[in-house]
């Protein structure tokens, strides 16, 4: 087992461009498109992910020399299962509202391939405090992902964006288009957005060549 | 003709990755060669077939008279990496060949988040043992017949001058977009059928 001992920083910070969950990593995508339809929804989503993250990256991190490696697989579901379930029962007592509409992809967090792509990648062969700013970094890198394109389905799909009772702008300044919030806009818009980012690092990239 | 609309609903009408976003990331994964993508298929058909069966009669005879509705979560998520695990040894054993074609993605079907989903939407809409069993396997077909489609659409690719930037996650995505927006026509169709 080797032991990577890079800053803090760099752990936190690594989530958000050269290992985004989303954008780089590719992982995690069911709720990315399921609960994106709009904004408030992606937060709530991004932080319920957050949660389970560091509870379970912490905890794996803690184990991880008690661990055996052939059972880690079924050692990590459980570690992970259990944020899950206390996210759920917090959620359905304090934001039943949010807990219906986000529906079956709360409990699906257990199953969401960031949790355990960090416990596998991360969480399992580095200290604690840097799995958990690693956590940190890549939970908020993807409630971020999730606000972005919930976001833009918001408003492109009914024209407003509605944070609480503030909406902006107050009337739609276009016919807004429905199928932004069906499965194929959240399809598509995500597919836009990941060929306008490779457009950025090619040319980011060129320049760095010149 | 409730089992018919369900049949219907989940290969069709509510497709686990056109319409509920379920299972995106071995659709994604594995849908780049058409033999992978059916043996893919024809595992998580098993898987979510049979998972569906056991969670349901677990719900139903364990979870519930015992009142332990709230650690549903973790009881299937367990019972179904422990049936993974299981069919990965059988398969090890029986089929070599599609084993090794599989390779990293048996594994992955424990984090297919179709086959919690297909579990946990059975809870939902409160189905017996028999219909979770039904619902499990239409919708594990539904899945099977995107993965297919996209697996052959997928294949045409390889022929194309593929522009650099949509190379890859973004034209997959896009395609899988047009694909959805073709299964959205069916949302009306055997409305009286289909709950």
């Amino acid at each position: 087992m080797k032991e990577n001992r890079a800053s803090l920083g760099y752990d936190f910070i690594k989530g958000f461009i050269k290992e985004n969950p989303t954008f780089a990593l590719a992982v995690g995508m069911c709720p990315t498109l399921a609960v994106t339809t709009c904004l408030v929804n992606g937060f709530w989503m991004g932080v319920a992910v957050i949660f389970v993250l560091t509870f379970s990256n912490v905890l794996i991190s803690l184990l991880r020399k008690l661990i055996p490696d052939e059972i880690r697989i079924p050692v990590f579901i459980i570690m992970i299962a259990t944020p899950v379930v206390i996210v759920e029962l917090v959620m359905k007592a304090y934001l039943p509202e949010m807990y219906s509409i986000l529906g079956i992809f709360v409990p699906l967090i257990v199953v969401n391939c960031i949790v355990f792509h960090r416990a596998e990648a991360f969480a399992y062969r580095n200290p604690v405090l840097n799995s958990a700013m690693d956590a940190l970094g890549s939970g908020m890198a993807f409630t971020l992902n999730l606000m972005l394109i919930g976001g833009i389905r918001e408003f492109l799909g009914t024209g407003q964006i509605a944070i609480g009772n503030v909406v902006f702008p107050k009337a739609p300044l276009f016919e807004p288009a429905a199928v932004m919030l069906t499965p194929p806009g959240g399809f598509i818009t995500l597919g836009v957005l990941m060929a306008l980012l490779n457009i950025v690092i090619a040319r980011v990239g060129k320049r760095k060549q010149a | 003709m409730e089992v018919l609309g369900i049949i219907l609903a989940g290969v069709l009408v509510n497709n686990f990755v056109f319409m509920q976003y379920l299972g995106i990331c071995p659709f994604l994964g594995v849908s780049k060669d058409f033999d992978m993508a059916t043996g893919m298929s024809g595992a998580v058909i098993f898987v979510i077939t049979v998972a569906s069966t056991v969670t349901a009669a677990l719900e139903q005879y364990v979870l519930k008279p015992l009142e332990l509705e709230y650690l549903r979560t973790i009881v299937y998520i367990l019972v179904i990496a422990s049936f993974v695990q299981l069919v990965e040894i059988f398969m090890k054993k029986t089929l070599p060949g599609l084993y090794q074609a599989l390779g990293i993605y048996l594994p992955l079907i424990t984090t297919n988040c179709a086959v919690l989903g297909a579990a946990m939407l059975n809870v939902t809409k409160s189905y017996g043992v028999v219909l979770s069993t039904v619902s499990g396997f239409a919708g594990a077909l539904g899945w099977s017949l995107a993965i297919i489609i996209f697996a052959g659409i997928r294949e045409r690719w390889k022929l194309m001058d593929i522009p650099a930037t949509l190379d890859g996650f973004p034209l997959a995505l896009i395609s899988t977009g047009l694909m959805s927006l073709a299964f959205l026509g069916f949302s009306g169709l055997f409305s009286n059928l289909v709950k």
